[in-house]
């Protein structure tokens, strides 16, 4: 009862704010982030590179969605750090790319939620082509960055792969109870 | 609202001092890990290539290897007393000798994974004692240099990134240019070049060693197309890099020595 209350008192819903419970399996979050690392640097040709999906960003995206009190702004912002020694980017540039985009997921996250897999696809194409945009416009500070429209193509590759990366990310989340 | 403040003033500092090189090479030391599990594919391809050969292609190779070997040969008998007659030659003029330099065979392990950014993860770094800056060739000509070194990787600006230039010369009669990347992997573009110059498709460029970085006299790139538009100051000249910039995995990493006063010296004992 007094659980209950400390609960309603706090304004969550108690199925998304566990209080109570101890973490688990946090190193399920921790390995998937890495092989998103790991797929994002796979050396691809120089044309298939375009079409890179962000994997960083849909697993980053996928777990701010299902426990927004794991993973959240500061890890965007330690997993962007990442990124950007990988990359060779000015450190910031995926940082704040990424902040803003689980900002934003962390901001629905109860509506994205009870959405169907198509419509989460479409705010994934919504929140890639944003991340793709912060980017052109700091690469922009440097003089480099992709001509005409071809810095979207990542997003519509992220939003095709969401269907499919998104059951796969659940399944582990419900096989190794993490929470 | 904080942190977006916060990496701001990150991105302005990265972006206009260098005093972050050490955190960074910090971090790509820790995330080195993820350059060697994404390479494996592509070391088990390499692998696979190199154990498991038909015989024919065997012998095929060695044939031909066979043949390159004695043309090199016979090219350089003549080498040693050329080279003695150079130095001898330059030290009449009192111009500093060419030394020959140093390479390190190094193999490459990544690349950039966003297309805008022509960037390579080599396999040596701080412990090879690789330094920032230091020059990269392949068998053909100038691949790039050197940005950032971590202890066991170093990470190369190829010479066709947008942000890399080069200065180089005409080999055939030494008109200075300078040679910049257009983010397109077998194109370079020369820039402020007189309409009038004597330039010509064929041409090669080689380093001129202006501005220090680069050792004088690695070919960097065939000039592929001139333009001469009267309504224009400048002629349109782009050239093709001479290294295979898509399809190396073996590079050199040049030592190249300071020329200075000792050089001249050397070249006079």
């Amino acid at each position: 009862m007094s659980s209950w209350c400390l609960r309603s008192l706090r304004g969550r819903s108690p199925w998304n704010w566990p209080v109570s419970e101890p973490t688990s399996g946090y190193w399920v979050i921790v390995v998937s982030l890495l092989g998103a690392m790991i797929l994002a640097v796979l050396p691809l040709d120089r044309g298939l590179a375009w079409w890179r999906p962000e994997w960083i960003l849909l697993v980053l995206v996928y777990w701010t969605i299902a426990l927004p009190h794991r993973v959240g702004m500061f890890t965007a912002m330690v997993i962007g750090l990442g990124v950007d020694v990988l990359e060779g980017a000015p450190l910031g540039q995926n940082m704040l790319a990424l902040t803003v985009v689980v900002t934003l997921a962390r901001l629905m996250y109860q509506r994205l939620r009870v959405f169907s897999l198509g419509q989460q696809a479409t705010v994934v194409f919504l929140l890639a082509g944003l991340h793709q945009l912060i980017t052109l416009w700091l690469q922009g500070l440097q003089g480099i960055g992709a001509a005409g429209f071809s810095f979207l193509l990542p997003a519509l590759t992220s939003a095709l792969l969401w269907p499919l990366l998104m059951p796969a990310l659940r399944g582990l989340r419900r096989g190794y109870h993490v929470n | 609202m904080l942190g977006a403040f916060l990496i701001a003033a990150l991105l302005a500092a990265d972006l206009r001092y260098s005093g972050l090189a050490t955190f960074r090479s910090v971090v790509d030391t820790a995330l080195t890990p993820v350059y060697w599990i994404a390479d494996i594919p592509r070391s088990l391809g390499a692998w696979q290539d190199r154990t498991i050969r038909s015989r024919s292609r065997l012998l095929e190779d060695n044939d031909r290897l066979r043949r390159e070997n004695l043309i090199l040969q016979g090219r350089s008998q003549q080498l040693a007393s050329l080279q003695a007659d150079n130095a001898r030659l330059r030290a009449l003029l009192n111009s500093t000798a060419l030394l020959r330099d140093d390479v390190l065979v190094t193999e490459i392990i990544g690349v950039s994974p966003d297309p805008v950014r022509h960037q390579l993860v080599l396999d040596k770094g701080a412990e090879a004692e690789v330094y920032g800056g230091q020059p990269l060739i392949d068998a053909n000509g100038l691949v790039g240099q050197v940005i950032e070194v971590s202890s066991t990787t170093s990470r190369v600006l190829l010479i066709t990134d947008p942000t890399h230039s080069v200065p180089v010369q005409i080999n055939r009669n030494g008109v200075r240019a300078v040679a910049e990347g257009v983010g397109s992997l077998d194109q370079l573009a020369i820039h402020h070049i007189a309409a009038t110059t004597d330039i010509q498709p064929g041409d090669l460029l080689v380093t001129s060693g202006l501005g220090g970085r680069f050792p004088i006299g690695y070919p960097v790139a065939v000039v592929a197309a001139v333009e001469r538009n009267p309504g224009e100051a400048f002629a349109r000249i782009t050239a093709t890099p001479t290294a295979a910039l898509d399809r190396i995995r073996h590079v050199l990493l040049v030592f190249a020595e300071p020329a200075g006063p000792e050089s001249v010296e050397l070249a006079r004992e």
